[in-house]
């Protein structure tokens, strides 16, 4: 098992760790497989794919989706302008990237649904345009975009900075324009971070609660996303119904962990 | 390395004009929120502001938050280095394994972080039987709150020391062994100054989210006034009966929390920058 070491402390130490993460973990985790597992396989299925969830889904991956693809443009945008150009507060700028993970959600969701409010900074002059962000998909998307940009710029920004200059100069003294170093060189090394960046973004928007569910409007099958569902099912106490819809986002969570961890292999290859 | 290789770089115009996009989306995305919280807060001055943070609910939801965080930061600590420990010093089969599962409460959702505490512990949970017999409140009271707290910030210290202590190797270690200090003494005296500011850093990010949490601890807390509301559910009743300002008040402490954890972070992530140079 493990290395002959003079080093002490590893059955207090491993001993420790297995306990506690056991009791705060996995004995709960296990608590909703179990009480999901309480259902027939018809309540199962009703309760994980009747017209409501389904159209929860639907809302909550397709906005989760769009949101991590604009956040792999302007996040990778971001690295690329924090690593290669120096400018006034740009250390400023590279701190302030961090704020999503910071700041508490339910205050980015207040803050964004007053920003995006019919009589908001920018609700009022997008609402003379037509367009109604509070209260709409698209206001889900925004908090979305929120949430996520910091790991798309995240994961970018050391890869970025890692790379060795003489393959762009080389592909320069070859011959090669700006833009085909970009697309040809440059694109090619950094696509795997930014695979890994816009999952983790997707993987994070699809749980995501505080954020959004001010901005929502929370409308059944409008605007109402699947973890809002989790909470009114248990309002409703049905817990099984609760949990059993808390297991299928648990498997879609443990599915984008495989992908990320599958990106992360292709980026050290 | 930008300088000495001007070749490969993008002419001036499209230089400034990828900045000025750059900037121009981070200004809506995180700027104006930012202003908007403290503009909001202070629209009927200070008085109604310091009015607004100071009142009894707001109060007791201050406390709670900052109990939350007394209890979960330490437990989370102690966890973190002894993990981090047995995972870096030692090989051991199933370490991969072991390593997931630590992350497993990140990609959770947070209101599946706080439900799993709901059906244990709710009236039809596996344990509400023992709950009710021994006659104690975990759900809709503290220790449900300091649960869910401790779930979802479970694995910050972890992560931050694992990858550091892996490149530190046992070098220093076996030598302060060899010479015949116990394993404690070594572990005070060697260990800990090496990795002091990657414990201040996970400390700082596991502090800012069990104080800032919302969803988990929204499932599992009840909202009763004064009693289990922590700071952003009260920002959230605040802002559902449509005191703004009251809201935006309590809001922008979290906020400052925010700015000063950003700020902290910088700081302890360039000291260690230093060190390591």
């Amino acid at each position: 098992m493990r290395n002959k070491s003079v080093i002490p402390g590893f059955g207090l130490t491993m001993g420790f760790t297995l306990l506690y993460l056991s009791v705060i973990v996995l004995i709960p985790l296990a608590a909703l497989v179990f009480k999901s597992s309480g259902l027939t396989w018809q309540a199962f299925t009703e309760a994980v794919a009747s017209q409501r969830v389904a159209a929860s889904y639907r809302l909550t991956f397709g906005t989760s989706l769009v949101a991590a693809l604009i956040n792999g443009v302007f996040g990778f945008l971001v690295a690329w302008v924090l690593v290669r150009y120096k400018f006034p507060g740009r250390g400023f700028i590279d701190m302030l990237v961090d704020l999503p993970f910071a700041l508490p959600t339910a205050v980015a969701g207040i803050a964004l649904t007053t920003i995006y409010s019919q009589n908001g900074f920018l609700g009022k002059p997008l609402e003379a345009i037509g367009i109604k962000v509070a209260f709409t998909p698209v206001g889900i998307t925004v908090a979305l975009i929120f949430i996520g940009l910091p790991f798309v710029v995240r994961t970018v920004q050391p890869v970025l900075q890692a790379l060795d200059p003489d393959v762009e100069e080389a592909a320069v003294c070859l011959g090669a324009t700006r833009w085909q170093t970009f697309t040809k060189v440059l694109l090619p090394a950094l696509l795997p971070a930014l695979l890994t960046g816009v999952t983790s973004a997707f993987a994070r928007a699809v749980g995501e609660y505080g954020s959004v569910v001010f901005i929502a409007g929370n409308m059944p099958m409008k605007t109402e996303i699947t973890p809002l569902l989790i909470i009114t099912k248990l309002e409703q106490y049905d817990y099984a119904g609760a949990a059993a819809i808390a297991v299928v986002m648990l498997i879609v969570s443990f599915f984008l962990l495989f992908l990320i961890s599958l990106f992360q292999k292709m980026e050290r290859s | 390395m930008i300088a000495s290789t001007p070749k490969v770089t993008e002419s001036l115009f499209v230089r400034i004009l990828l900045i000025l996009v750059a900037l121009i989306f981070l200004s809506l995305v995180l700027i104006v929120p930012l202003v908007t919280i403290f503009s909001t807060g202070l629209a009927k001055g200070i008085q109604v502001y310091w009015a607004a943070i100071t009142e009894s609910d707001a109060r007791s939801a201050i406390y709670l938050t900052l109990t939350a965080a007394a209890i979960s930061v330490p437990c989370n600590l102690v966890f973190g280095i002894a993990a981090s420990w047995a995972i870096a010093k030692f090989d051991f089969t199933g370490k991969k394994l072991l390593m997931t599962l630590i992350d497993l409460p990140l990609t959770v959702s947070p209101v599946i972080s706080g439900l799993i505490f709901v059906l244990l512990f709710g009236a039809q949970g596996l344990f509400g039987g023992v709950v009710s017999w021994l006659d104690i409140k975990i759900l809709f009271a503290v220790p449900g709150i300091v649960l869910a707290t401790i779930f979802v910030t479970f694995p910050y210290v972890a992560r931050s020391l694992i990858p550091l202590m892996q490149v530190q190797g046992n070098d220093q270690e076996e030598a302060g062994l060899t010479l015949g200090a116990g394993g404690w003494r070594t572990f005070w005296h060697i260990t800990l100054p090496n990795i002091k500011w990657g414990v201040l850093y996970g400390v700082i990010l596991l502090n800012a989210r069990a104080m800032g949490e919302f969803g988990a601890v929204s499932v599992v807390s009840g909202h009763i006034r004064g009693m289990t509301n922590t700071i952003p559910l009260h920002v959230e009743i605040l802002y559902n009966e449509y005191q703004f300002v009251a809201a935006f008040a309590m809001a922008s402490i979290l906020t400052l929390l925010a700015v000063v954890t950003l700020i902290a972070k910088t700081y302890v992530k360039w000291r260690t920058g230093e060190e390591q140079a």
